[in-house]
């Protein structure tokens, strides 16, 4: 089933967590991977790499540099996963 | 009628004998680099985990590098450059198209007529070597074969591009490979994605330089992220299909040598891979940068000098790089 943007969100709060070590409750819609979240564009493959498992979502290269935040990522996979 | 061929025997196995390293004498800290590139000494700790490189200078020429790097591993296997029946070496910097560089070093070796060829496979090209010189330890057209991985990457750096003008070091790095009793060289799973071609690649061909269509001598350029996904996830597999075809858990392996790309996805590759707490991991690139063909056999050959690895040990080798090309394979430590 697929999940909502609130599951969404929790679930990329728990990612950007075990990656980059920040506080799930500071992973919210408006914040940035790069700016808020000490989320660099490497670290970024790993949180990608781990939503597309998490999410049953395909997130090729090209689109990764479109996903500025949370939100970007968050709708990205909405309309994507299957 | 087809008539009957004898066809030659070699050793029932292969291993590796020995190995050695060059380092260039010239040390290049991140603030040596910093006076080209709008960055910091933190930046580029953070993304590659790279605090110095070896840069050659002029004298210290891939020949040069490599004859240093081979006669410590003839020294170390305690074999005999007579004793030599091929030199594999892999570069991709060597700037003199042919004769190849390997006929140089086999003859400055003293190894007589020994077979000499160079191959080209980038950052896998240890592992291309190491899979050829297996075959013809087992196949019996050499009894101990030389390979070599050589570069001169400061030659190919753009010192003025941020993402990769601190990436890139010199050096070389050998081993003998000889005959076994039992096996100490795994099967290599290897391959080739040319479909992937343009994800690290050199900027323009020489010929463009030449003619005047590009200002810049041409360098190395890579698609940063793209190269990282590679290289962490789908190299994990290769790595663990290396494991299973070899038959040892990731408990039985006492070390870890990937190729020396970036800490970063040394440290992903490892953490990917989930290797037990024991596994000891090649972090040479701190020191050394990236030095593809050389970066294994110079991993290694720092992890047995300290003692983070020994003798007898089991390893897991993996190099990937540019083609994209890649080679997995595991080892029994000399």
């Amino acid at each position: 089933m697929a999940a909502t943007k609130e599951e969404i969100i929790a679930g990329l709060a728990e990612i950007v967590n075990e990656i980059a070590g920040i506080p799930t409750e500071d992973v919210a819609e408006d914040k940035s991977f790069t700016d808020d979240l000490d989320v660099d564009s490497l670290s970024m493959v790993e949180v990608v790499v781990a939503a597309e498992e998490r999410f049953d979502v395909k997130i090729p290269d090209d689109d990764v540099k479109g996903l500025k935040t949370v939100g970007d990522a968050t709708n990205y996979i909405l309309e994507h996963q299957s | 009628m087809a008539a009957s061929l004898r066809s030659s025997k070699g050793a029932p196995y292969a291993r590796i004998l020995g190995t050695g390293g060059y380092r260039p004498q010239r040390v290049v800290p991140n603030e040596e680099i910093l006076k080209h590139i709008d960055s910091s000494d933190e930046w580029i700790r953070s993304r590659s985990g790279i605090v110095t490189r070896h840069w050659a200078n002029d004298d210290e020429t891939v020949a040069e590098m490599s004859l240093a790097a081979a006669g410590k591993a003839l020294a170390d296997a305690g074999i005999g450059p007579e004793q030599v029946g091929a030199v594999v070496v892999s570069t991709v910097s060597h700037f003199m198209q042919t004769p190849s560089v390997a006929t140089e070093i086999a003859h400055r070796l003293g190894t007589g007529k020994a077979a000499a060829f160079d191959i080209s496979a980038a950052c896998a090209g240890f592992g291309y070597g190491l899979a050829v010189a297996k075959g013809m330890v087992v196949e019996g057209s050499a009894e101990y074969v030389v390979v070599i991985g050589v570069e001169r990457l400061s030659e190919l750096t753009d010192r003025e591009d941020r993402s990769t003008a601190f990436l890139f070091g010199d050096g070389a790095g050998a081993v003998v490979v000889g005959p076994s009793d039992v096996p100490a060289m795994g099967p290599t799973v290897w391959g080739s994605e040319g479909d992937k071609a343009d994800v690290i690649e050199q900027t323009t061909p020489w010929t463009a330089y030449r003619d005047g269509e590009v200002a810049r001598f041409p360098a190395l350029r890579q698609e940063g992220q793209t190269v990282f996904r590679w290289a962490v996830f789908e190299m994990a597999k290769v790595a663990a299909q290396a494991l299973e075809a070899a038959g040892i858990t990731p408990e039985e392996l006492d070390a870890f040598i990937p190729h020396q790309a970036n800490m970063r996805i040394i440290d992903s590759l490892a953490k990917t891979l989930k290797l037990p707490e024991h596994v000891a991991i090649a972090r040479d690139v701190e020191t050394t940068g990236n030095t593809s063909a050389a970066s294994i056999p110079l991993a290694m050959e720092r992890m047995l000098a300290t003692g983070q690895a020994k003798s007898g040990d089991t390893a897991l080798l993996i190099g990937f790089g540019a083609g994209l090309v890649y080679a997995a394979t595991v080892v029994t430590l000399p």
